[in-house]
């Protein structure tokens, strides 16, 4: 088909060890050659991610920085350089054998994300500081990244590693999209972003992501949400708001309120006090808003401004990011206000 | 080269104490300092950078400038460790031109960005120890820069400083270019000529207090015109 040969893709059920493969993509002269990514050749799950591999790059990345102590390390090297798409011998994780390089700079971290769903869709906040061990890197960084029209990810952890996970995410649901004619649901989603993770498992990667989306009869119309009262019973278990959790540890978790990263114990014991199923989209903003607002106060990695995104049927809607500065303003004047209340 | 069990987090060495004997390994890293700056405005970026190659307690070059010319709308600002940053620039370089010959037009801004990204990425478990700022023209030529961090995270900024004095220098670029914590001021829109003014006392300020910024600065200039260069004396002790 005609995206496969532009992308290098092979079918999915042909395994990715037979030799067809590296003639293939040295033959094929297309501009998709040259994109660099991860390779996932030692992957035997059933989804073969056959991504282009870059030429210069013929280590996998779990391999960079171990001390290897095998004889034929250079002529390991020479292989895979001829042959890019060669499948590489599976290693030992990557933990388990010799140290890998310590670095002399630390990863941006910590934040406040949280998700929950209610009969009104599906409620997304998070703070938008990225912290590097003391410094804000960046006050105005983006933690939701919108995955398709009914998806959106909270991302929490390493900014690198989201973001890139995201695009992978991404891209690998608009393929099942075109191949199968339909879209994946959530859980799917979830599922798939956890098995692409479980390679990594044991080394810095650290990616802890909440998948929030509506699920089915956006485009039916009628049948999943308009005559949803009488047929509740048998829709609910296949449409509407979704909530996951996945870890790069390999923790993948349905639920209907999530809370992630160094922020989140304050804004549990908001959200704990205050969302019902039956709140109104108002009533949920507020709250998702004072939560994040109660959690940048107190945890140091937290801060600056809230963005809040809302997921329905018919897709996700995104609130103007608001600055927090203002809002402890305005609670400073309520305090007064209430003080000289009360004296008087 | 020293190995980097003397040197803390960024370079700066560590008090002298003795406690026990203590296995020095060898580390890849080094940390050659300097300082890159990126601004832009309307119709125009500007990239500048300091000179100086310097590793502890020594310096190697005080003609050593950060920016590379990537296209001719495009500038990139490196800092870190110098072995990484000519390896990276060589890559890019590499990689813009297979994009042209494969797709005869030139790299724009935004896809220098994203490729970069990815490249990064790809070394996320022993990554390059390089701080980028890419600064230039977007397809509708108004200024752009995108600030990465070492492992390929990046997002496009309007102002953006990175390298040994970046702590220093991003709290006086965020009250004079994007006017914040100042109360009821005015908010006119930069031009070049304040801007490259800016820069220059910004370094200037910058090599005051950072041990590893200093010698000259570099500025590049970059506009529909082309790239325009200056170079500026900067204190050398």
């Amino acid at each position: 088909m005609a995206l496969q040969d532009i992308c290098n893709f092979q079918d999915i059920f042909v395994d990715s060890s037979t030799t067809e493969c590296p003639s293939a993509l040295l033959g094929k002269k297309t501009g998709c050659n040259y994109v660099s990514a991860l390779p996932f050749q030692n992957s035997t799950s059933l989804f073969n991610f056959r991504i282009p591999l870059a030429e210069y790059l013929d280590e996998s990345p779990t391999q960079f920085g171990q001390i290897s102590t095998s004889q034929d390390h250079s002529t390991a090297l020479l292989q895979e350089s001829t042959i890019s798409c060669f499948p590489l011998p599976l290693s030992p994780p990557p933990a388990a054998s010799s140290q890998a390089v310590p670095l002399p700079f630390p990863m941006s971290h910590g934040t406040t994300t949280l998700a929950f769903a209610f009969q009104g869709g599906v409620l997304a906040a998070a703070d938008t500081r990225s912290s590097c061990s003391g410094l804000v890197a960046c006050p105005a960084s983006q933690k939701i990244l919108p995955i398709h029209s009914h998806l959106v990810s909270t991302t929490s952890g390493t900014s690198a590693d989201c973001a890139l996970w995201k695009r992978i995410l991404s891209r690998e649901l608009r393929l099942y999209q075109l191949r199968h004619r339909r879209q994946l649901s959530t859980g799917g989603a979830a599922k798939l972003l956890s098995h692409m993770l479980h390679p990594f498992k044991g080394t810095k990667l650290c990616v802890a992501a909440t998948l929030c989306g509506w699920d089915g009869g956006e485009v039916d119309g009628g049948h999943g949400t308009g005559g949803a009262q009488a047929d509740l019973g048998g829709c609910m278990k296949t449409c509407g708001p979704r909530l996951f959790y996945v870890c790069s540890d390999g923790t993948r978790l349905q639920g209907t309120l999530f809370s992630v990263g160094s922020g989140s114990p304050y804004a549990y014991s908001i959200l704990d006090q205050g969302v019902k199923w039956g709140l109104t989209v108002d009533e949920a903003t507020s709250i998702a808003r004072e939560a994040v607002y109660r959690a940048t106060h107190r945890d140091a990695y937290s801060g600056n401004n809230v963005d809040i995104y809302h997921i329905t049927s018919t897709g996700w809607t995104r609130r103007n990011r608001e600055d927090l500065k203002e809002e402890y303003y305005r609670e400073k004047e309520r305090k007064e206000r209430k003080m000289r209340l009360d004296m008087a | 080269m020293l190995s980097m069990q003397n040197f803390g987090d960024n370079g700066k060495m560590k008090d002298y104490h003795y406690t026990g004997p203590v296995e020095h390994r060898f580390s890849p890293y080094a940390f050659n300092g300097g300082t890159v700056l990126a601004v832009a405005g309307e119709d125009f970026a500007i990239v500048a950078s300091d000179t100086r190659l310097s590793e502890g307690y020594s310096i190697h070059s005080r003609d050593s400038p950060k920016c590379y010319k990537l296209t001719d709308t495009t500038v990139i600002g490196c800092s870190g460790f110098h072995g990484d940053c000519l390896t990276l620039t060589k890559i890019i370089d590499a990689r813009l031109k297979m994009y042209k010959h494969s797709n005869n037009k030139t790299m724009t801004s935004g896809a220098i960005a994203a490729m970069l990204s990815t490249i990064l990425y790809s070394r996320r478990f022993f990554p390059y120890y390089v701080y980028n700022i890419i600064g230039g023209l977007d397809e509708e030529g108004k200024g752009a820069v995108y600030s990465f961090d070492p492992v390929g995270s990046y997002q496009r900024d309007t102002y953006k400083a990175g390298g040994s004095a970046s702590a220093m220098l991003q709290p006086l670029l965020d009250n004079q270019i994007g006017f914040k914590n100042m109360e009821g001021v005015q908010h006119v829109p930069l031009t070049k000529d304040k801007a490259v003014q800016l820069v220059k006392d910004v370094f200037i300020s910058a090599a005051e207090r950072d041990v590893y910024t200093g010698d000259a600065l570099r500025i590049c200039i970059i506009t529909k015109e082309g790239i325009n260069e200056q170079t500026l004396p900067l204190r050398k002790d």
